[in-house]
């Protein structure tokens, strides 16, 4: 449910980008995101819900590309990077510590987006 | 048309979030009041522990609620019997409280009273495991509950939530001699996803443990109210820079 309260976010990050190009008109090719493992989102279904949210606005037919970022921490006994698995209880490997550093996993970024300028400098439709 | 573009953003998801969650926790700050965000799954005890918490400390503290309900107002009515300033919030589809959402809650507290009063404001989230984890609402500490009933792998099946808080509270233990369920497995677990948290055990139902927990929350607005704005940036900047990816 709350991939929707993230599309809507993400709506109004692109919204605001939009207005950084005015008064060009940028269609969007795709838009990339950074979503790590360690998040309470589920790519496919943000990719969904943005299909859906973006029907017939400024956004519809962009795609959502959506780069999962795998969850690491650090072992404060020996410094060694490791993926912290919920069968192991998120412990390291090397030396049984529980998770305290997370190297990455955390992300929900909008890392970048593709898009054409058009010459059009006819108004927005919302 | 012309050659394909691409902009760099680097831009957080919940920025928007994040900078209305920023802008509540400044009231807070300058109120020198202590904001918990209470959150766990429906059921757990959140407001059966508020109850007993907010007719304890009454004389200890002045407080208020902003209770996060999706559609009802039965809590926020259960609340409001203790005899403490409760504003509910009914968040309908929504299954967490954002910060907007407290925003427009203090708005409607401040029609009742003067915040700058107050030493604790509780924000009461929805029940629910998932979402509350991901959307600050500008509190300076998060609390969260997980009763014995729910068993021992709650905190492996929903670490972010655990990972999150800087408090749990293993709730109902009145009921342990009933449950197939050790406790320390629970506290072991939680640690595994946070090491740092502080963890007690109490019951609503028998008082037990509550004295710890209320000590806990009085060192909580002491150093709120010594240091506002001292706390947040702890939570936010180094040491907790070791979670760099994490804001």
């Amino acid at each position: 449910m709350h991939e929707v309260d993230m599309t809507r976010a993400l709506l109004l990050a692109m919204h605001n980008w939009k207005q950084g190009h005015t008064p060009h008109e940028p269609q969007v090719g795709t838009v990339h995101l950074q979503v790590g493992s360690f998040t309470c989102v589920e790519p496919d279904q943000l990719v969904f819900t943005w299909r859906a949210a973006t029907l017939n606005t400024w956004l519809e037919g962009s795609e959502l590309a959506i780069e999962p970022v795998p969850l690491m921490a650090r072992c404060l006994g020996c410094s060694a990077t490791y993926s912290p698995q919920a069968e192991q209880g998120y412990r390291s490997p090397c030396c049984d510590h529980p998770m305290e550093e997370i190297v990455s996993g955390r992300e929900l970024r909008i890392r970048s987006v593709d898009y054409h300028l058009s010459d059009s400098l006819s108004p927005s439709p919302r | 048309m012309h050659m394909p573009l691409e902009d760099t953003l680097g831009l957080n998801l919940l920025a928007a979030n994040q900078h209305q969650a920023a802008h509540n926790r400044e009231h807070f700050d300058a109120w020198r009041l202590l904001c918990v965000n209470v959150m766990s799954s429906p059921g757990a005890g959140k407001t059966s522990l508020l109850e007993r918490s907010l007719a304890l400390l009454a004389d200890v503290f002045t407080m208020a609620v902003l209770e996060g309900d999706m559609t009802t107002q039965l809590d926020a009515q259960r609340l409001e019997a203790v005899g403490v300033p409760v504003v509910p919030i009914t968040t309908g589809r929504a299954c967490h409280l954002d910060a907007a959402m407290v925003s427009g809650g203090l708005r409607l507290l401040r029609q009742r009273l003067d915040p700058a009063d107050l030493d604790l404001l509780w924000v009461e989230n929805v029940g629910n495991l998932v979402c509350p984890a991901e959307f600050e609402v500008g509190e300076h500490r998060k609390v969260a509950l997980l009763s014995v009933t729910e068993g021992e792998d709650k905190p492996l099946k929903y670490p972010v939530m655990f990972r999150e808080a800087d408090c749990v509270l293993i709730t109902k233990i009145d009921l342990l001699p009933y449950l197939p369920v050790q406790v320390e497995r629970i506290e072991a677990h939680i640690h595994q996803v946070n090491p740092r948290c502080r963890v007690l055990r109490v019951s609503a139902t028998t008082g037990e443990g509550l004295e710890a927990w209320h000590q806990w929350l009085s060192e909580q607005v002491a150093s709120q109210r010594s240091n506002p704005a001292g706390p947040t940036s702890d939570r936010h900047g180094p040491p907790a820079a070791l979670l760099s990816a994490v804001h």
